[in-house]
């Protein structure tokens, strides 16, 4: 229970104001423009994105800038701007075969049609500080990275799509819709219902909180609802986005995304009605987003257990604990909530906790 | 299917709102008002010139109210490709081909509506999935006509609806015994609204 | 909304080909090619630029049941311009971003495109051009990536 508490009004405003000045920095410095958060931030920029739920990273680099680098704020503030914007479309589904690909790296073929591609990786990197960073002039950006004589395959077969072609791996398809012109669930919506179905998962799943996503991914690979994955493929690049408008009636490109897809591979054993086979944990995160991308694939895979006939053992399978504590913004503001005045509820509890002590030393005494 | 093409000149579809913020707006204050005090009846707030046989009023209503994410259904006076052509393009809602998948009826002949029980009422838990219904008449007059009581009516008022089947009451009661369920009705004369929401009680005399 | 495409007629082919490239197009070239417009149309704003978003879907496993990944912001605008033949025509421009004048100059060059008298023209001067600078584009960034391609070298052993 919350109580009315007047007289704070100055001392916000002076709060406001400290909060803008220590943003803001020390004066003398040059302030960052969003361009350069945008550019040379990307990665959090794309946190933010994905957890924001709005690809637009101009916007998430501003939130970034305007939230005093607190990524969980920022993504706060883009959730509260989307709500101000009218929906105007809803895309046909991103075909990740005909990414532009820049990264694309498979744990299961070494030669797969197309070859593995690095990208702009940190994984041979030996995570030593770079001191020359930091130096004033100590980036040259007139250096680029090098070419090859001929640009990547122009197909890129996913890895998923080729163990398809053998049976080998359980299929997905859009028959798999149910009906293909009904409007796909959307939480935010509705509200959660549960069981939710994996069409909600993976939104829910898609802008989650990395963090809390990680932890349970790695909770599955330490046995707690153990999957028994392989990294199937993992690709970044550009998808083109495109729209039937209403008064048009036929599909137009409005743009690109940059998106990260994972693909888990997860051996099955079969059950009554279904042959030996692998099964499939899917992860799809705007902007370049490896480590979320992993994370949601296999706790989309864990969460599909009740799907596929397995017990459900540990939290990472359990939908509606999963469901109901990923994401970033509920859980920052029900934790944060404890903040607010609770100086009636506590009045209470103190009187209580008095009484019971006095009945507890009054049958002492009397004992 | 649809047999629009890409690149015959088709007419620019009419004009919508010119303010399309402010003008909605204000037309949605209205409407709520409207909504609030069964009975009351609200003049257009705007000019425009919808294509026919759309009215000022329901079209109003329609640019008002209707987006991406609200099914539409026409019935078959309202339609005419020129009004599907205009609310796709400034509504860009999408227009479904029978009542039970609309969230948003447009009526254009009112003396047809002898039957709610085509459109959605909303389940017991989401009482608001309950369709709206925008429907056109002839005229709307307060201190005549029918007797309206409920939530948002001091006493009780007066309403004579020009183009509604005589037996609406007798529908409307069937209407407000669902209640929470039910549909509510916008009466959208050229210039003038009133609505009928769900919790109104309709009387003849 | 339907998720199958509807199968374009020739006009609508050509047309979805102008859209995307006026779409994926650098805002400051459309600019600049329309101030190129000979003989310049006097257009009408038919629905003024408006920024909203599109949510974008996905499939699960890429090929499976579609999925709501997250929204992205959209801006969208129609002009009409009246041509010689006295036909009207409106243009759309649908653009990713909260991009106003993108959305206004990629309605505008589709309203003039669709002007047989003009379309010729302007598929050379603008849209040829454009779509050539945004494979170059593409072409580099994929021979960057291809310069990270891992070229395996395989040991052949004895047997």
């Amino acid at each position: 229970m919350y109580v009315a508490v007047k007289g704070g009004e100055a001392a916000i405003d002076a709060a406001h104001a400290q909060l803008a000045a220590r943003r803001r920095g020390d004066p003398d410095l040059a302030a960052l423009t969003v361009a350069q958060i945008r550019d040379q931030m990307a990665l959090a920029v794309a946190r933010i994105m994905a957890e924001g739920s709005l690809y637009d990273p101009d916007l998430a680099a501003l939130a970034l800038k305007q939230a005093w680098g607190d990524v969980a704020e920022a993504i706060f503030l883009v959730r509260a701007y989307r709500t101000t914007l009218p929906r105007l479309a809803v895309t046909r589904p991103l075909d990740t075969a005909a990414m532009a690909v820049q990264r694309r790296v498979s744990a299961t073929f070494k030669d797969l049609p197309g070859g593995q591609v690095l990208g702009p990786t940190f994984d041979y990197t030996h995570r030593l500080i770079d001191f020359a960073l930091a130096a004033e002039h100590g980036e040259d950006a007139s250096n680029p990275p090098p070419s090859a004589e001929e640009p990547l395959d122009a197909a890129m077969p996913r890895i998923a799509d080729i163990l398809d072609t053998d049976g080998l791996i359980e299929p997905e398809t859009d028959a798999d819709d149910p009906d293909p012109d009904a409007p796909v669930p959307d939480l935010t919506r509705a509200p959660l219902t549960f069981p939710a179905g994996r069409a909600l998962r993976l939104q829910a799943l898609a802008r989650g909180d990395e963090g809390f996503l990680l932890s349970l991914a790695y909770s599955s690979q330490r046995g707690h609802g153990t999957t028994h994955p392989f990294a199937g493929e993992i690709r970044m690049g550009t998808v083109e986005v495109e729209i039937i408008p209403e008064d048009l009636g036929f599909p137009v490109t409005i743009g690109v995304v940059t998106v990260t897809e994972c693909q888990m591979v997860n051996q099955f054993q079969g059950s009554r009605t279904a042959p030996p086979q692998f099964t499939r944990g899917y992860g799809l995160v705007f902007g370049f987003a490896e480590r979320k991308a992993m994370a949601m694939a296999l706790v989309d895979r864990a969460l599909r257990a009740p799907d596929l006939g397995e017990a459900v053992v540990a939290p990472v399978q359990d939908e509606e604990f999963v469901l109901s504590h990923l994401d970033v913004v509920e859980a920052s503001g029900f934790v944060q909530h404890l903040k607010l005045p609770h100086y009636v509820d506590f009045q209470a509890e103190l009187d209580a906790v008095r009484r019971m002590r006095r009945a507890a030393s009054g049958e002492g005494a009397s004992s | 299917m649809d047999t629009r093409h890409a690149t015959n000149a088709a007419p620019a579809p009419a004009p919508g709102l010119a303010d399309p913020v402010f003008d909605a707006q204000r037309l949605f204050r209205a409407a709520l008002e409207a909504l609030s005090r069964p009975g009351t009846i609200q003049a257009l707030p705007v000019d425009l010139t919808p294509p026919a046989p759309l009215t000022p009023w329901a079209a109003a209503l329609a640019l008002t109210l209707l987006d991406l994410e609200t099914p539409v259904w026409l019935d078959p006076a309202l339609e005419a490709q020129a009004v599907r052509d205009w609310l796709r393009f400034h509504a860009g809602c999408p227009l479904v081909a029978t009542p039970d998948e609309a969230a948003f009826a447009l009526v254009g002949d009112a003396s047809a509506l002898d039957d709610l029980s085509a459109f959605p009422i909303g389940a017991a838990e989401y009482p608001d999935q309950g369709a709206t219904l925008i429907v056109q008449v002839a005229g709307l007059r307060a201190d005549a006509g029918w007797t309206l009581s409920g939530p948002g009516i001091k006493g009780r008022t007066r309403l004579a609806v020009a183009g509604l089947p005589a037996a609406f009451p007798a529908i409307w009661a069937e209407n407000a015994a669902l209640h929470p369920q039910g549909v509510d009705i916008f009466l959208c004369a050229p210039h003038a609204l009133a609505a009928l929401p769900r919790s109104v009680t309709v009387r003849e005399d | 909304m339907a998720s199958a495409a509807p199968s374009p007629d020739p006009d609508t082919a050509a047309r979805q080909r102008w859209m995307r490239v006026l779409s994926l197009a650098p805002v400051d070239r459309l600019e600049a090619a329309w101030r190129d417009v000979s003989d310049p149309p006097v257009p009408r704003t038919a629905r003024p630029p408006e920024i909203g978003t599109a949510m974008v879907t996905g499939r699960a496993g890429g090929t499976g049941a579609r999925f709501n990944l997250g929204e992205m912001t959209l801006t969208r605008c129609a002009v009409a311009i009246d041509g010689a033949d006295g036909a009207t025509r409106v243009g759309h421009g649908a653009v990713a971003g909260r991009a106003s004048r993108h959305a206004e100059l990629a309605a505008l060059f589709d309203a003039l495109l669709q002007d047989p008298a003009r379309r010729d023209e302007l598929t050379k001067a603008v849209i040829e051009p454009l779509a050539a600078f945004l494979e170059e584009r593409r072409c580099d960034e994929s021979r960057q990536a291809a310069a990270s391609r891992v070229d395996f070298f395989t040991m052949v052993r004895g047997e």
